[in-house]
């Protein structure tokens, strides 16, 4: 059987990640790679990188860093931030990078999509879409969330999927840093009108969070950040948990 | 020195990275002198079907793979290449497999990607595996069960996760994705 995907995701900023980790067994809690190999021994199912790093010229660091994490990591990894050309995938790609994830550029451009899926396969796209409820209906926002657009979040996601998309990483906006739990309805309605994975973001806090998004949504996998690094969750916690809920995990 | 064959899919990387990790050399290569003198030899990729065998036949090494005697591994596109045809570009493939590839139908989500087990295991390139480990996959054509069969996956079907032939052998999941499972699955092909 399929089992659900449990997914970290790291920040990286010049080639260090740039949130606090207190796993106790890591001497150096901004070392990419360290931090990387722990969550493969802990059963991490993929990986996210997003680089945050603001300069252009900087980002020459995180293809040496993709580099480095394809020679130390055996599970698959997404590497995401500032790609907005099928030259920038390219360059990833060939680094070892398994999947690259746009946003803003997609948004801007969408037939990048389509480009990068043509050159690579649809299985290295994914389409990242922030999103936030706004009056009365889930809408999308670019450039880490600060800019609005009228795109309504069920219609783009289908124009990705068309686009030939291989996934979609949804993040609500309204649940994002809550901890108060992923934002079932948009999640639900995104993984029923697509037929590609669509990955849950934003909102976990515990594990009966990863329970509800698994049970309510057809979202094949969750994504977090802190509660991964701060090990509020240690992740073999949370798989066992969720294989006593009967979500199909792996162990 | 193991000779993983270069063509127009991408991937290859992550096979060389998880050979050295193992600490085995290898080469990435078209060169038909180098294969012949590997000692075995991986066909890996992700990619499209058409364009590859493309690839493959304008330089020879579609006869070139037909000839090859020592231990041979396909990966993913690899083994779909190894089968008779595939829908993917309506395209004729080497034929070492009884089989034929077909898009899944859509009645889950297409790719099939992430972590699946086996339903049937069997042969030395399984060695010390469980129906109940996890490999990774990322597939949206699947090869149809047949003799040549050496494990199963269920997804919307039961579908050829690995295939033997004498020395050809094929899996439809990336063993070099697969973190511990498929170091296993790597080290008792190398083993060969």
């Amino acid at each position: 059987m399929l089992k659900r995907r449990i997914i970290p995701c790291l920040d990286i900023q010049n080639g260090r990640t740039v949130k606090g980790v207190n796993f106790v067994d890591i001497k150096d809690a901004g070392d990419p790679i360290e931090l990387a190999k722990n969550y493969v021994e802990q059963g991490a199912d993929e990986l996210v990188f997003l680089d945050i790093t603001a300069t252009v010229e900087k980002r020459k660091t995180m293809i040496e860093l993709v580099k480095q994490i394809a020679k130390e990591v055996n599970i698959p990894f997404t590497v995401g931030g500032g790609i907005s050309s099928v030259e920038d995938v390219s360059n990833l790609i060939k680094a070892g990078a398994d999947k690259v994830s746009i946003n803003s550029s997609a948004v801007k451009r969408p037939e990048l999509i389509k480009e990068i899926a043509q050159e690579f396969g649809s299985q290295c796209v994914v389409v990242a879409i922030d999103t936030k409820f706004v009056v009365d209906t889930w809408k999308v926002f670019v450039h880490g969330g600060r800019t609005s657009t009228d795109k309504k979040t069920i219609d783009w996601a289908k124009e990705i999927e068309q686009l030939g998309a291989g996934e979609i990483l949804l993040t609500s906006m309204n649940n994002d840093g809550t901890k108060n739990g992923f934002a079932i309805d948009i999640t639900k309605q995104v993984s029923e009108v697509v037929n590609i994975p669509v990955i849950a973001s934003g909102g976990a806090g515990i594990k009966e969070h990863f329970k509800e998004v698994f049970e309510q949504t057809d979202a094949t996998g969750g994504l977090a950040a802190s509660i991964f690094h701060f090990n509020e969750i240690p992740i073999p916690a949370l798989k066992n948990y969720l294989r006593t809920q009967e979500i199909p995990v792996r162990l | 020195m193991i000779a993983i064959i270069k063509y127009n899919a991408g991937n290859i990387l992550s096979v060389q990275n998880a050979l050295s990790r193992l600490g085995y050399e290898s080469i990435i290569t078209d060169d038909e002198e180098k294969i012949d003198a590997a000692d075995k030899v991986i066909f890996p990729g992700v990619g499209e079907a058409s364009s590859a065998m493309k690839y493959l036949k304008d330089r020879k090494l579609d006869a070139k793979i037909l000839s090859i005697t020592k231990p041979f591994l396909g990966i993913c596109l690899g083994l779909q290449l190894m089968c008779k045809n595939t829908q993917e570009g309506d395209t004729d493939c080497l034929g070492i497999f009884d089989t034929t590839v077909k898009l899944f139908p859509p009645q889950e989500k297409v790719p099939h990607m992430g972590w699946n087990n086996f339903t049937k295991l069997s042969g030395d390139l399984f060695q010390g595996i469980d129906s109940d480990d996890d490999v990774y996959y990322v597939h949206s054509y699947y090869a149809e069960e047949c003799e040549n069969t050496i494990a199963t996956c269920e997804y919307i079907k039961t579908f050829s996760a690995g295939l033997q032939k004498n020395n050809f052998y094929a899996t439809q999941f990336h063993p070099e994705k697969s973190a511990g499972i498929g170091n296993q699955i790597l080290k008792n092909f190398l083993g060969l």
